[in-house]
């Protein structure tokens, strides 16, 4: 038992794979991806950041951006790490009931989150940006476009957890699984945090 | 080897969670990340001068690091996790910053 919260100090779950280092590679590898990640997204914003002044035809940014609108997403975004957090609190606890249920409300908010920007591109596409429009159009529908993905594909891994988790098919050290998605949801939330302030809250 | 069995005891008692932060904890944190959004938010509707940039990124900053340290357990986990995002990130910073350096971005700016 012993043994156990020793291997937990550093970094091993129960039933992970330790590598060379004492480490779970899982989460290593996690943590890698989410550090190349940086640089996707960095290349994404950096792009956004040169290119949103260029408006040869359609709206500028500060004419189309609906901040109150935005901000209920970015809050609703950001509560939705809280239930993450919590998902992987009741996993460590091996409460299934719980885990499910606030994996199920994070889902539910990312979706809401994920309806919020089709209905945000949606109403900017009326009023006429388009993604061919301007550069800053590109630059920006490239850019949270390329968030919402990331958005939908943990909304996907969430739901899919569930009913692994619901059918007991969760192989390995089922709290790490829950705690790497949350790794991953985590990430998609501190990017929008960025995008948010740099493209939205600051004027070009 | 007696803290060590401290720690599971506690673990399996359900009074401490698995990295030293407790769920009403998370849910404190959770509201000052709510706050400092909503004085982000603020910006939009208050005039704040010379200080209106500075607190925009100051308080980007401040939610990023709360999300990783608490949320992603950064703070209380193995150090290599730390350094292999943390180097993604400022490789990241130092690429762009240079990147849009070259396109005289900063210039512009001022």
């Amino acid at each position: 038992m012993a043994e156990s919260a020793i291997a937990h100090d550093h970094g091993v779950s129960h039933g992970a794979h330790a590598s060379s280092t004492g480490l779970s590679n899982n989460k290593m590898g996690m943590w890698m991806f989410l550090g190349s990640e940086c640089l996707l997204f960095g290349g994404l914003i950096s792009t956004y950041m040169l290119y949103r002044g260029r408006v040869s035809s359609g709206p500028q940014p500060n004419n189309i951006f609906d901040i109150p609108f935005t901000s209920v997403s970015s809050f609703i975004l950001l509560m939705s790490s809280l239930t993450m957090v919590l998902a992987v609190s009741s996993a460590q606890r091996k409460d299934d009931r719980n885990t499910n249920l606030w994996l199920t409300i994070t889902a539910l908010l990312g979706a809401t989150f994920v309806g919020g920007q089709v209905y945000e591109f949606t109403s900017f596409y009326r009023e006429g940006l388009g993604f061919t429009t301007s550069l800053f159009g590109s630059s920006f529908y490239a850019l949270t476009g390329f968030h919402g993905v990331h958005v939908s594909v943990g909304i996907i891994m969430l739901m899919a957890l569930v009913g692994m988790n619901r059918s007991n098919r969760i192989p390995g050290d089922k709290a790490e699984v829950v705690e790497l998605i949350g790794l991953y949801w985590h990430f998609v939330d501190i990017i929008w945090i960025i995008i948010f302030t740099l493209v939205y809250l600051i004027p070009s | 080897m007696s803290t060590a069995t401290t720690h599971v005891e506690a673990s399996e008692n359900h009074e401490v969670e698995h990295h030293g932060l407790s769920d009403k904890q998370y849910i404190v944190i959770a509201l000052i990340l709510a706050a400092l959004t909503a004085i982000e938010v603020s910006t939009y509707y208050v005039d704040f001068g010379p200080f209106f940039m500075p607190t925009l990124l100051i308080l980007m900053v401040i939610k990023f690091v709360t999300v990783v340290s608490y949320f992603m357990h950064l703070k209380f986990d193995n150090k290599i996790f730390s350094y292999l995002f943390y180097a993604g990130l400022l490789l990241a910073i130092a690429v762009y910053c240079g990147f849009l350096a070259t396109f005289k971005f900063f210039l512009k700016q001022g």
